[in-house]
């Protein structure tokens, strides 16, 4: 492929590349994104592949493997066009019949479907099923038609007509002007709006410019970023170039965790395309423009996501933040004006550049415009990536789209923000999502990770367990936060432990004061957020473990023990067999007692004592009543006293 | 040169553009306690014991008076409640570290701090940085540095280097803020556990 150098050029590949596809030709899109590939889908792929071959389909049916859709509970997960046939849960055996009933006979696999958890009802297209149809997919929704190997399938969908709109019909100040109108504001965690950023680096007199993208994504339990740079590099590479024209840069840099491989590679080799098509390098697309894009690797550390940290590292020096009060869009990489958004940012700006600031405003609320994707994981039946236009409820994306808390449990909280973000509670589920709503209630958007968790999880364990990773993420520089996350960890393990002392809440809060005042930078700020958060809305839980000694959610090990209710044991021998520490008296015919001298409270004899007994309790704050004497354990069944 | 006119403590103090507020402040006779900052050494901002509060514009925050650069017409306290709060805390958290340091025991003294309120681990450092930052920045030797990060972040010599370059510098013990002997105790021991390693493997 020789260079395209003009726009009406670039204009002219982009037509040939969807005439040459037949809209009506069979093309099995499957999801080969991390999480897929965790389930089996490069197995699946390969089986396709196989099967149509044997079926002498090669030249009749494209298959590729394509981004990550965001379904991931359901993975691999593949749509079948024209027909645009969803089918989830797919396994290399299912692949033969898929080929000859779908593809030769255009009949649909029923057992495929989606099917509602709760309705049985069955959904052919991914349209239809509950978990997308309550979306607004702006920038997700290319994901699945993408093979991000192939920078042709992102020209396909009009991929890098932004840049040349930007290069050819708009000045570098119009391009600037239309991502202020915009008003994005930055999905990494801060909510900066990006063009503010831009503008201070494009006003700095500091000839040499850089622009970054930060997808060192570290908070537990999100992944968007990754879904984002593994399934469609080029739109971010799109994104990048076109804010390096606004700002007047010519060097960028991506610098992802080195534990997300596939994304490295995705991303090197679309630079690498972007090259060789006249994207990126000297005189991109004949303007005159031009830009370079380096991939670094970082070593894996959660505070290299903070910005300063981050260009640090960049330097090759180790990640940690500085305590400047300069801006680093103005003083930034090698002291020189350096704009970094995070990657989710950078995705937009080609839809901002391509159909206007205006259209872009429409979603949203008042002060937080466009959509954000959420990670849904936790207690929810619908694990995945879910793309929501701000100001929709909490309550909507939990139990429209997340489907729900599974097991028929109770909601408890919602953790937004990452480790530096908060827990929410049930009364604030009608709350509409939005950076300054989502501070307002004591959490924060984030990077947009979303934990739910359900009443059997323990609040004070959830603050011990997020202050556990700080210790080891913080970079340690500074005192509140290295010192003080170290003595707050202390308290919180101990009162965990039944070690609660009075007075140890007031000390938290004292030590959350030091370091949300003095720490320096914006992670250390935040770190006591998950103490405070859970504080707020569930402070009888943590007077209960300091005052009662009782564990509510009954989750902590050291304030709960197991009981055998007698009336309700019926002898089955199921907790006795299966407890790997022998601390059940058992016998047949004998109400089963703990010996809680020996229970190392695995919760063994809780999960396996069948549900038409549920003889196994679990007790906290309260003596454990006494064993049954021996003669009182005598089972006596009524089939055998007849 | 621009000359910045700015109050501390109720004083109006005269700085060059580009100076921090605790230089204002020293250069007024002002003072503002640190632990982390050396005049021949960049502004580090860890050990936060240096904040005040500034007003701007009706604006009230805590900066770090160490890295926070002078600004016209801003109004710096050095003492407020909540800044004696977080010092006192700051210095409660170090002597968990180092409780017979003498600045830090005068330092206690007048901010109140309690020196048993955390419980010990003593390890001496309290990661001022002063020793790394002066090998690095005046010596240029880079015999000491940091390693691991957050809680587990310690100071450590260099085997390789510090045999070299340590016996006849020594200049970065007597910056130690806890006790000179900490920081020969890490010399010595980067020094002799290798030979003791070898000579474990040795004796195999």
């Amino acid at each position: 492929m020789p260079r395209i150098s003009s726009a009406d050029e670039l204009a002219k590949v982009s037509q040939e590349m969807i005439a040459r596809r037949d809209p009506n030709k069979p093309r099995i899109s499957i999801c080969a994104g991390a999480g897929c590939v965790a389930s089996g889908a490069n197995e699946v792929i390969a089986a396709f592949k196989a099967e149509i071959e044997k079926q002498g389909l090669t030249t009749e049916v494209d298959t590729k493997g394509t981004g990550c859709p965001g379904f991931c509970e359901r993975g691999p997960i593949l749509v079948i066009y024209p027909e645009e046939i969803c089918y989830v849960q797919v396994k290399p055996e299912d692949v033969p019949e898929i080929v000859s009933q779908t593809i030769k006979e255009k009949k649909v696999v029923d057992r495929l479907l989606y099917a509602d958890p709760a309705t049985g009802e069955k959904a052919t297209h991914e349209s239809d099923i509950p978990f997308y149809k309550n979306q607004e997919r702006i920038i997700l929704s290319s994901n699945i038609k993408i093979d991000p190997k192939n920078i042709d399938d992102y020209l396909a969908l009009g991929g890098y007509s932004a840049l040349a709109k930007a290069l050819f019909q708009m000045t570098s100040e119009q391009v600037l002007d239309e991502v202020k109108k915009s008003n994005i504001r930055g999905r990494g965690g801060g909510g900066f709006p990006a063009g503010r950023k831009w503008e201070g680096s494009r006003n700095a007199p500091e000839p040499i410019k850089y622009v970054i993208v930060n997808a060192d994504e570290g908070d537990p339990g999100a992944f968007m970023d990754r879904a984002l740079l593994e399934g469609n590099p080029h739109s971010i590479l799109e994104g990048l170039t076109i804010g390096a024209y606004a700002v007047g840069s010519h060097e960028g840099y991506i610098y992802v965790r080195q534990e997300y491989p596939l994304a490295v590679e995705n991303v090197t080799i679309a630079i690498k395309q972007a090259e060789e098509y006249g994207f990126l390098g000297k005189d991109i697309l004949g303007s005159g423009f031009d830009f370079v894009v380096k991939v670094h690797q970082g070593a894996g550390a959660f505070v290299c996501g903070e910005s300063t940290a981050l260009m640090t590292a960049l330097e090759g020096r180790a990640g940690e933040p500085r305590p400047k009060y300069i801006r680093s869009n103005v003083v930034g990489l090698w002291g020189r004006p350096s704009v970094l958004n995070n990657v989710e940012t950078w995705a937009n700006i080609p839809l901002i550049i391509n159909r206007g600031a205006d259209w872009f405003t429409q979603y949203g609320t008042e002060t937080s415009k466009g959509t954000k994707i959420f990670s849904l994981v936790g207690k929810i039946n619908n694990t995945g990536l879910v793309e929501v236009p701000m100001g929709i409820t909490l309550k909507d994306i939990i139990y429209k789209i997340g489907g729900g808390i599974p097991g028929g449990k109770k909601f408890k909280a919602v953790q937004t923000g990452g480790p530096s973000g908060g827990c929410i509670p049930e009364e604030l589920l009608d709350l509409e999502v939005g950076f300054d709503e989502l501070s307002k209630v004591g959490s924060m958007m984030g990077s947009g990770g979303m934990i739910v968790m359900d009443e059997d999880t323990c609040m004070v364990d959830v603050a011990r367990y997020f202050l556990n990773f700080l210790t080891d993420e913080s970079c340690g520089k500074c005192v509140p936060c290295r010192e003080g996350i170290r003595q707050m960890l202390k308290l919180l393990t101990n009162i965990t432990q039944g070690k609660g002392r009075e007075g140890d809440i007031e000390l938290l809060e004292e030590l959350s004061e030091t370091a949300k005042e003095a720490a320096l930078c914006a992670l250390g700020k935040s770190a006591p957020n998950p103490f405070l958060s859970t504080l707020h809305y569930f402070r009888d839980e943590y007077e209960a473990h300091v005052k009662e000694k009782r564990c509510p959610a009954l989750s902590c090990k050291e304030l709960i023990a197991y009981h055998i209710d007698p009336e309700k044991c019926n002898a089955c021998t199921t907790c006795a067999k299966k407890c790997p520490s022998e601390a059940i008296i058992g016998g047949k015919n004998l109400i089963h007692i703990v010996d809680q001298e020996k229970c190392t409270k695995c919760g063994t004899c809780f999960e396996v004592c069948p549900s038409r007994f549920r003889a196994v309790t679990k007790i906290s704050g309260e003596p454990v009543p006494p064993p049954i004497p021996e003669e009182a354990r005598k089972i006596v069944r009524k089939s055998k006293q007849k | 040169m621009s000359e910045i006119v700015l109050q501390i403590d109720g004083k109006e103090v005269k700085a060059a553009k580009g100076m921090t507020v605790l230089e204002a402040a020293q250069s007024a006779g002002i003072s503002i306690p640190t632990l982390c900052y050396h005049e021949k050494l960049e502004p580090f901002g860890a050990c936060r014991l240096c904040i005040v509060e500034v007003e701007s514009r009706g604006w009230t925050r805590l900066v770090v008076s160490c890295v926070y650069p002078v600004e016209k017409d801003i109004i710096v306290r050095t003492r407020s409640e909540q800044v004696d709060r977080i010092r006192k805390m700051i210095l409660e958290l170090q002597m968990a570290h180092a409780p017979d340091s003498f600045i830090l025991q005068d330092l206690a003294k007048e901010y109140g701090a309690d020196r048993n309120r955390f419980e010990k681990e003593p390890s001496f450092c309290i990661h001022c940085g002063l020793c790394v930052r002066y090998c690095a920045e005046v010596k240029k030797k880079n015999a000491i540095g940091f390693v691991d990060r957050g809680i587990r972040k310690e100071i450590s010599f260099v085997p390789e280097l510090a045999s070299k370059e340590c016996w006849n510098c020594k200049e970065c013990f007597e910056l130690c803020p806890t006790e000179a002997l900490q920081a020969a105790y890490v010399l010595t021991e980067a020094l002799t556990s290798p030979a003791l390693s070898f000579k474990r493997e040795a004796a195999k």
